[in-house]
């Protein structure tokens, strides 16, 4: 089973593996959610969504239908 | 006259370009709409060396120049249309220290289009406690530009910008990276065909033509030989457009900035772990709700009650100390309080904005779409919806508006249509003087009154609604789409005071000159149809009543000639035609003029309520207290009690009651099925309710 931000716990730090999937938004992309970018998840919602998370040092927040979308490397 | 140079201000959302255009135009600045979109275009003039000044256009806060949004697209159609009279001599892109990574892609998009180009960097005064070290010189060489430190919270750095503006001839206009080498191949054959045009104009062409939609002006020839042929192709080369353009950015940060971890304060993790927290980040939500409330309604009143005053002792003394006739009586009862109905809303308004604006721009609203987008998504709504939706507890206009930032079309095409449930302040004068007349006055709980608790209910009633029928909506409305949810969780802030007063200022008088134009107008068409009659029977009141009341004393006359003359006017003949419509919902035909006349504005109620009263009275009363001493004509007793004062509370909370808003809603709809749609179904249910309720009540 693939690894995705998704599976991240609080606190928990990663590396972007891979962005294939056509869903991810451009927008997500640009803000530097790209393949090598350290990914940590700081809070989550109730029910784990939205995910709030610190994306190559931009603080943000995604659902977690693009969070399991982007594959990972758990460091 | 000189020539003005013309300056834009570009940057991403939350790095203080707001600010910055405050501090460079200050009070100088016009707040109006591109034409044909509902974007709001800020324009104003900053005061240069040497009488030189120049035009400044805050253009709206974008991420790239991949536009997603009709925000975005404003900016590209600009920078993309060199014949546009706002074409920028010079570009000032906004960046935040904190952000300078993310912030410097846009940067690295707009030095491409070979445009002088100033780079702010701003929230510098924040450096020393992020430990954070910038080497200027070599940052400026990277990236062939100036560069300016500027603390708007410290109004530092804006001499230095202003004079950079000045002499911005001398700006570089070179390229700092070639984002376009993934594929030589594909570009250096496009470059061939356009070889006098710039090749990422060409790229922005192709992408925006596939992205978003067309570019009006584009360069002859570009034909579909190079057109991308799928969207995942086009969008696996922006993706690589990225990467080039981030490799190139942490090359140049590498030697360019040095953060110390040590030094940084951790308040943001600290802030956000309580603000964000499952139960205390919704109990400060909605504590912080409940206070927005108590000052609309209870601290307000003090400068409500003044102008109440103010304007009845005005219309008085015009009274007393000129002659009568018809054009003082025009003053006297139509245009004072008329303007006196525009006067009593501004302080609302203005506590409702202060809050909003502290809470946007202390970084907390983000906070806000986190906790709520879960909930809101249940009901087909976006965490994004939570904004226009307390926006529009001011008024329904700007939050119909404010769900640009909505990406799905689903989401933001329900929560327009449900935004007008949300109780505006147009619905507040019409609830404070209901309220105030049907619900006792006591206190419970320390300090919360009754009357405060029964607001607060109609608040949860018009979001109930809102909540409700948007729930509806998502199931029956069959749009797909897909859905977008990126939302930026700036660093928190300490409002800056110069940002919300004119945010303050800027909303209030947007109401004063749009809504209060319609409501003077109407305020006045109503006093000339209240004071003037089709019939015989209103030019011979005098006699008719005279001949009836024989022994009557001369006050008592002049009353009941007031008021026959009133019931057969123009207005009052149009109450008594639809008075058996309302009657079952305990209205009287007064009450039924005042309903017909808010269908173009709610607020007009009070207003055409006082016409009506000052019209039928000499004395000198506020409107409260000629309300209270109505009488019903059918049942006899006080006319507003409980049963038909909720009644006509819920009929206003469900009511759809304003054509600025249909217009708007058509506007950003595109179409008049959902305005139309909004009108009938929202009127109908309030109906529907209110008839419920007095007839349960009465």
């Amino acid at each position: 089973m693939k690894v995705t931000i998704a599976n991240l716990k609080r606190g928990q730090r990663a590396l972007i593996k891979e962005i294939t999937s056509d869903i991810i938004p451009l927008k997500l992309l640009e803000m530097g959610c790209l393949p090598g970018n350290e990914v940590q998840l700081l809070m989550t919602a109730p029910f784990q969504c939205p995910m709030y998370l610190n994306v190559n040092g931009s603080h943000l927040a995604i659902r977690k239908e693009i969070a399991s979308q982007i594959e990972i490397q758990i460091i | 006259m000189a020539k003005q140079i013309k300056v834009s201000l570009i940057g991403n959302p939350n790095t203080g370009k707001t600010s910055v255009f405050n501090l460079l135009t200050g009070l100088n600045q016009q707040v109006g709409n591109y034409p044909g979109i509902t974007v709001e275009k800020k324009e104003g003039i900053c005061k240069l060396a040497r009488g030189v000044k120049a035009h400044i256009l805050d253009l709206p806060g974008t991420y790239s120049l991949n536009a997603s949004s009709l925000d975005e697209n404003v900016v590209i159609e600009l920078l993309l249309n060199k014949k546009d009279k706002d074409f920028p001599d010079v570009a000032v892109v906004v960046s935040d220290v904190e952000n300078l990574k993310r912030n410097l892609l846009l940067f690295t998009q707009i030095k491409d289009l070979e445009i002088p180009t100033i780079l702010v960097i701003n929230m510098a005064d924040r450096m020393k406690r992020k430990g954070i070290s910038l080497n200027i010189p070599l940052l400026e060489r990277e990236l062939k530009t100036k560069i300016v430190l500027v603390s708007a919270r410290k109004r530092e750095g804006i001499e230095e910008l202003k004079s950079l503006i000045s002499t911005y001839t001398l700006l570089p206009t070179t390229p700092c990276v070639n984002a376009l080498s993934f594929d030589d191949d594909y570009f250096e054959r496009l470059q061939k065909v356009f070889p006098n045009q710039s090749l990422y104009k060409l790229w922005l062409v192709i992408t925006q033509d596939v992205n978003f939609r067309k570019v009006d002006k584009k360069p002859v020839g570009i034909t579909p030989d190079f057109q991308i042929k799928t969207e995942s192709e086009l969008k696996r080369y922006q993706q690589k457009e990225a990467i080039k353009r981030y490799q190139f950015i942490n090359t140049v940060l590498k030697e360019g900035m040095v953060v110390d971890e040590k030094a940084a304060t951790g308040l943001r993790s600290k802030l956000d772990r309580i603000l964000t927290h499952k139960f205390w980040g919704y109990f400060i939500f909605f504590t912080i709700l409940l206070l927005i409330f108590q000052a609309i309604y209870d601290w307000s009143s003090y400068p409500m009650d003044l102008i109440d005053e103010g304007f009845a002792w005005l219309s008085e003394t015009i009274k007393v100390s000129l002659p009568s006739g018809p054009f003082i009586d025009l003053i006297t009862d139509g245009i004072i309080p008329g303007l006196g109905g525009i006067v009593i809303f501004i302080p609302q308004i203005a506590f409702l904005f202060l809050f909003i604006s502290i809470l946007e721009e202390s970084g907390y609203m983000s906070r806000v779409v986190f906790l709520m987008d879960r909930v809101m998504r249940r009901f087909g709504l976006s965490g994004k919806s939570v904004v226009p939706l307390i926006s529009g507890t001011a008024c329904a206009i700007p939050a119909v508006m404010a769900t640009r930032n909505i990406e799905n079309w689903k989401e933001r095409l329900i929560t327009i249509l449900v935004v007008p449930f949300t109780t505006c302040s147009a619905r507040l004068p019409v609830y404070l003087i209901i309220i105030s007349l049907v619900i006792p006055e006591e206190k419970v709980l320390w300090f919360f009154s009754y009357q405060s608790i029964a607001l607060m209910l109609l608040y949860f009633i018009g979001f109930g609604a809102a909540i409700g029928s948007a729930w509806i909506l998502d199931k029956i409305l069959k749009i797909k789409g897909k859905t977008y949810f990126v939302v930026e969780m700036p660093g928190y802030k300490i409002p800056l005071f110069k940002n919300v007063f004119i945010n303050v200022v800027e909303k209030t008088k947007a109401f004063v000159f749009g809504a209060g134009k319609i409501i003077l107008a109407i305020s006045i068409v109503l006093w000339v149809l209240a004071s003037y009659g089709p019939t015989d029977n209103f030019n011979n009141a005098e006699q008719i009543i005279g001949e009836q009341l024989t022994d009557a004393s001369q006050e008592e006359l002049e009353r009941k000639i007031a008021s026959y003359k009133l019931e057969h006017s123009f207005i009052g003949h149009a109450g008594k035609a639809i008075e058996p419509i309302v009657a079952p919902l305990g209205y009287d035909w007064k009450i039924g003029i005042g309903i017909i006349s808010s269908f173009a504005a709610r607020e007009v109620f009070v207003g055409t309520l006082a016409t009506i009263y000052s019209v039928g009275s000499e004395e000198e009363e506020t409107i409260k207290n000629r309300m209270a001493g109505e009488v019903n004509p059918i049942l006899g007793g006080p006319l507003f009690n409980l049963a038909s004062g909720i009644s006509l509370l819920l009929f206003y909370a469900f009511a759809m009651q304003c054509m600025s808003t249909l217009a708007i809603v058509k506007r950003e709809t595109n179409s008049w099925k959902w305005p139309i749609l909004q009108f009938f179904v929202m009127t109908g249910m309030a109906y529907i309710i209110a008839l419920f309720a007095y007839q349960l009540l009465k």
